[in-house]
């Protein structure tokens, strides 16, 4: 053996190749059960909000007012016939109700998230990688947002404008995502804020800016795609919020128009009756506590995935 | 710093140091091992994680005299820490578990001790000085707490005398004022200080060994001289046996009598100071000290490197585990591992077969 | 090199054998406090540093943490805003640079960082980490900047197949190669290399020194050199500054520096750094200072180190010490000092390493070495770093070596 070969320096520390940390944490995610039920939760949530109407076997404001006047004027009992969780004493099929209130549910996660993310995020980014005056001014700003009650600005809000078309757009919809998305903003800005000044210090943006890359380029091409992780958890854990906001809001009689079916309206509805058919509130009641869990513990299950303590530590 | 502690110097001469040497050499003459306070034999402990069984250290045993600083050298993963942690019974269990071997410390079967009786000998016994001082040491309690909390569970001193030991250890590890900063919380401390207030933890309880893991790598050069120079003195005063790790063969040179070189999990050579740079039998050996700059060298030439990575403990190569990195294997190597064998003296083993008396490289 | 011709007409007039020189450079970082920010004092991270780089040499810049040798480098290429005082990079003051005119300059500039773990962006691949600068500053497209990714990474000693691969799958030293193979894509001339190998282990931090002293040479590159091992720097420079407290105490080439040391902190640190080889251990005569090093917020006055300086206490504390602060003066030749009492510092042989005659031993003893010679085995002491030929390719599997190896790992498996 005239040479001997020897091991070069390109051997991987890893034996087994790993698709990215994206890939990492959905295969630690996936061995989460708690995340994975949480999971199954927001899929059903998703899929009824979505397809709800295709699968509700009545319109939700159609009235049985037959089955309604041969029960005795009540309303149904789940299981009868046609009425699988019964009706209101309006005669009204609370499936297909609840159903309703599935989407209206699911549109308020989303728009709110979306108005989170649209307001939230570049805000929080701004003043992060600007640093200085900007970032005092805008931090300020959110501070005071910060500072109002919650609850009390967004019933304000709707009280304001509750005749005018603003305040009809969407059976009312429109007013309760504007409400609650300007309201809940301010976490996901400070959160992001504070991560843009975090990895800003790292020596990879450094190493970026020392390249020449633009300002621009190394906010979303490095700041971004780092910090998400913990927005994506923030925001998760930020959907139960505005869910229960809006139910909140429901049942005071604010926001959703009727006909409209919002699991918060059903509640306040039902708890007329509720000595003699507790099903009205009990559905409903039951609605929220599952889409609230699934969304915590995707939530949950989505951190502990994405903990980047975790990230190459075998 | 204010005035009224403006630094002096501590000078050592050449002939300090050497009178100290030698002073060292009359209790132990090199190559004659002192009485044995810890011996370790067999020792493996392993890790249990979902990727595999890491190997992390695997059949170690040396012993260690009253008195004597013995080096544990080795790059990162190579168990010198994780031999540490296991003599006192402080691996984390999950995911690590010592699986064999034998620990005898001043006569007793550390392995075979109840937990509570670990503790005990872990406070009064076994000394520890980390790497990071600011993360061992509890940064809600004063240090004047820290320190005498040992003393005081230990010793069963009363509360006077305990404070007064404390004052006493605090000016023995060179805090200066120590009275007064009894109260002091650890971060109103620099890093040398707080190794220093680690130190005097250490020693609280007059131990028969401390376990110095990395105790300078976190510190700036002149810092760490007078830290080790602080433990050097400390240990000759108490008489107390130092377990040093360390990644430095220059430290290892400056204050150990002998060093076991580790080596993914295992020991490849073990000898006194001397003989191990003047002589050393194991080419990972050769490879550590040739990879060094050296600021007592002439503008140097390339450096003659060890290729390669430390290989992963979860599948260490079979036979030798440094052959994959070695030049001079051959098919032996591939085959079959060396032991520990003797090498010129009764102080000197290394596990090579190319070094063996018979060997292609005697 | 190629950039000369685009030289702003306000060039500063420099020696043209330099390629950066850096003038009373000084950077502050101001401490704020209270509701309304307002600033307390400044930490003088570095207050008034003034020397060259030449073209093509290493310096090397010691000091301890805190000492302000890592803002130096970034404030070289202007990662940094100075407080005051200027950085001409081959004649042009960076400081006068607009975004777009300092975005072309840091072509000619790079950095390699200390840090193999944060350096790396970790959502990236290597291909695209080193793509980034071909990309930034449109050196290549398609097939050309692939071609050249690969190149780079070959260039460096990594398997160019490892493009999809993302940093936390790397070692430590690997890391810091695809590190080097980011800096060098744009073809800087002048690299800082802040403490390129101090986290890492013993024989990886020689694989990366060999590989920048070999990258150095191939590719005509300048380096300063920023690191807190004397040893590390005396084997890789052509000169070497001593910084202590924001200022630049000794500077000299390494011969000098290390063999007569003019300043007692030079001393100081020199007898600090434990030397592997016990038998000089044992007769060095050694300092060891006393107490941390001061806050840079409030320096003393005078010279900085008189209040750690054994030498001002040898001397009985003359009063220069403390009221005068010592500019850099020639010692000999290039070898410069700021002290009062260079020549009493001289006088002594506090610090210095090499004491007597005998011979530095090395480890690989000349048994072994007439082994390797007689058996035709390459000396890795021999082995070129940036010869990706041999580097890079994976193992040719000859007769008699098992086929299973298993360091033979395919970027495939």
């Amino acid at each position: 053996m005239a040479t001997i070969s020897r091991p070069v320096p390109g051997t991987l520390v890893r034996p087994r190749r790993s698709a990215g940390l994206w890939a990492d944490a959905w295969s630690r995610l996936r061995k989460n059960r708690l995340a994975l039920f949480g999971l199954v939760l927001v899929s059903l949530l998703l899929f009824t909000g979505i397809f709800g109407p295709l699968l509700a076997p009545w319109p939700y404001q159609a009235q049985d007012l037959k089955a309604v006047a041969a029960a005795g004027g009540g309303p149904l009992p789940p299981g009868s016939p046609n009425h699988i969780l019964g009706t209101d004493q309006l005669g009204r099929d609370l499936f297909s109700r609840l159903l309703d209130g599935a989407r209206i549910s699911v549109s308020v996660a989303f728009v709110v998230q979306l108005v989170i993310l649209t307001l939230g995020v570049p805000i929080g980014a701004l003043a992060g990688w600007f640093g200085g005056r900007v970032d005092n001014l805008l931090m300020r700003f959110t501070d005071i947002i910060y500072a109002f009650p919650d609850l009390l600005f967004i019933i304000l809000l709707s009280v304001a404008f509750r005749d005018t078309a603003f305040g009809q757009a969407i059976d009312g919809l429109l007013m309760v995502f504007v409400a609650i998305g300007i309201t809940s903003w301010v976490t996901v800005a400070r959160l992001v804020r504070g991560q843009m000044l975090a990895l800003k210090e790292t020596e990879f943006v450094e190493a970026a800016r020392a390249i020449g890359v633009k300002d621009r380029r190394i906010v979303t091409r490095h700041l971004l795609p780092n910090g998400m992780g913990p927005i994506i958890v923030a925001i998760t854990l930020g959907i139960p919020g505005a869910i229960l906001a809006e139910a909140t809001l429901a049942y005071i009689g604010i926001g959703v128009q009727p006909p409209r079916a919002s699991w918060g309206s059903l509640i306040a509805e039902g708890q007329k009756w509720i000595r003699s058919e507790p099903h009205l509130v009990t559905f409903p009641a039951i609605a929220i506590a599952l889409a609230l869990i699934g969304f915590t513990f995707l939530g949950d299950g989505l951190r502990d995935a994405l903990d980047p303590k975790l990230k190459g530590k075998q | 710093m204010s005035a009224a502690e403006v630094p002096t110097v501590i000078e050592l001469s050449p002939e300090d140091v050497r009178r100290e040497q030698l002073e060292r050499t009359e209790v132990r003459p090199a190559g004659q091992k002192a009485d044995v306070l810890l011996k370790v034999s067999g020792l493996s402990t392993h890790f249990f994680t979902p990727d595999g069984v890491i190997q992390a250290v695997d059949d170690v045993s040396f012993e260690l005299g009253y008195g004597e600083t013995l080096g544990l050298v080795g790059e990162s993963g190579c168990g010198k820490s994780v031999t540490a942690l296991s003599i006192a019974r402080l691996v984390p269990d999950p995911p690590g578990q010592i699986v064999a071997g034998e620990i005898v410390f001043d006569g007793i079967d550390v392995l075979k001790l109840s937990q509570e009786d670990v503790r005990k000998l872990r406070g009064s016994e076994i000394g520890f000085i980390f790497q990071d001082p600011l993360t061992s040491l509890n940064p809600t309690l004063t240090i004047g707490y820290q320190i005498g909390e040992a003393i005081r569970e230990h010793m069963g001193l009363s509360q006077k005398a305990a404070r007064e030991r404390v004052v006493d250890l605090l000016s023995k590890v060179g805090i200066p004022r120590a009275a007064d900063r009894l109260n002091d919380y650890p971060f109103q401390f620099s890093g040398g200080m707080r190794q220093r207030v680690m130190i005097a933890i250490a020693l609280s309880c007059d131990p028969k060994l401390i376990l110095a893991d990395e105790p300078t790598t976190a510190l700036d050069v002149t810092i760490q001289a007078q830290i080790l120079e602080l433990i050097a003195k400390l240990a000759d005063e108490f008489h107390t046996a130092v377990l040093m790790i360390t990644h430095d063969l220059g430290i290892a040179a400056g204050m150990c009598d002998r060093v076991n070189v580790m080596y993914a999990g295992r020991i490849v050579e073990t000898a006194t100071i001397d003989e191990l740079f003047d002589d050393p039998r194991m080419p990972y050996a050769w490879g550590l000290l040739d990879s060094l700059p050296r600021i007592d060298d002439v503008k140097g030439e390339r450096l003659r490197t060890i290729e390669g990575l430390p290989p992963l403990l979860i599948k260490p190569p079979d036979a030798c585990r440094f052959h994959p990195r070695c030049i001079y294997e051959r098919e032996i190597c591939r085959e079959d591992e060396p032991e520990l064998t003797r090498r010129g003296s009764d102080s000197h083993y290394a596990r090579c077969w190319a070094t063996e008396p018979d060997g292609w490289i005697p | 090199m190629t950039a000369t011709a685009e030289r702003p007409p306000e060039a500063h007039v420099t020696d043209p054998r330099n390629i950066v020189e850096v003038d009373d450079l000084k950077v502050h970082f101001p401490i704020r406090s209270g509701i309304f920010k307002s600033v307390q004092g400044s930490v003088k991270a570095v207050d008034g540093v003034t020397f060259d780089v030449r073209r093509g040499e290493i310096l090397g810049l010691v000091g301890e943490s805190g000492c302000g040798k890592s803002t130096i480098g970034r404030a070289m290429i202007r990662l940094r805003e100075p407080t005051g005082g200027h950085v001409y990079f081959d004649g042009t003051d960076l400081g006068g640079l607009g975004n777009e005119a300092l975005r072309k300059m840091r072509r000619r500039m790079q950095i390699i960082f200390q840090d193999p773990y944060g350096s790396l962006d970790p959502r990236m691949t290597v291909g695209s980490i080193v793509s980034e600068p071909l990309d930034t500053h449109g050196l290549a497209k398609g097939q050309a900047k692939r071609d050249r990714v690969a190149e780079l990474l070959a260039l460096v000693g990594l398997d160019p197949n490892y493009v999809q691969r993302y940093p936390h799958e790397f070692s430590g030293g690997q890391r810091q190669r695809i590190g080097v193979a980011r800096a060098l894509a744009v073809e800087p001339e002048f690299i800082v290399c802040d403490e390129p190998i101090s986290a890492l282990d013993v024989s990886i931090q020689a694989q990366v020194l060999n590989l920048l002293g070999d990258l150095r040479k191939r590719l005509g590159l300048t380096y300063l050199f920023v690191a807190h091992d004397l040893s590390v720097v005396k084997h890789i420079s052509d000169r070497v500054a001593v910084m202590y407290l924001g200022k630049i105490v000794e500077i000299g080439p390494p011969d000098q520096l290390y063999s007569v040391p003019g300043h007692p902190y030079t001393r100081a640190l020199l007898s600090a750094v434990p030397v592997p080889d016990p038998t000089a251990e044992r007769k060095r005569k050694r300092v060891i200072l006393k107490g941390d090093v001061p806050s840079p917020v409030n320096p003393p006055s005078g010279c900085r180190f008189h209040t750690r300086c054994w030498l001002y206490e040898r001397l009985g504390q003359p009063e220069n010490c403390r009221t005068d602060d010592p500019e850099l003066t020639v010692l000999e030749g290039e070898h410069r000092a700021a002290c009062h009492y260079s020549a009493e510092a001289q006088k002594t042989d506090v610090g210095v390493a090499h004491i007597d005659d005998r011979p530095v031993r090395h480890g690989t003893p000349d048994a072994a070495l007439a082994y390797l010679a007689a058996e035709k085995v390459e000396d890795p002491a021999a082995i070129d770093a940036t010869d990706s030929a041999r580097l890079e390719a994976p193992i040719v599997v000859e007769a008699g070596i098992d086929e299973e190896d298993p360091r033979t790992e395919t970027p495939t498996a």
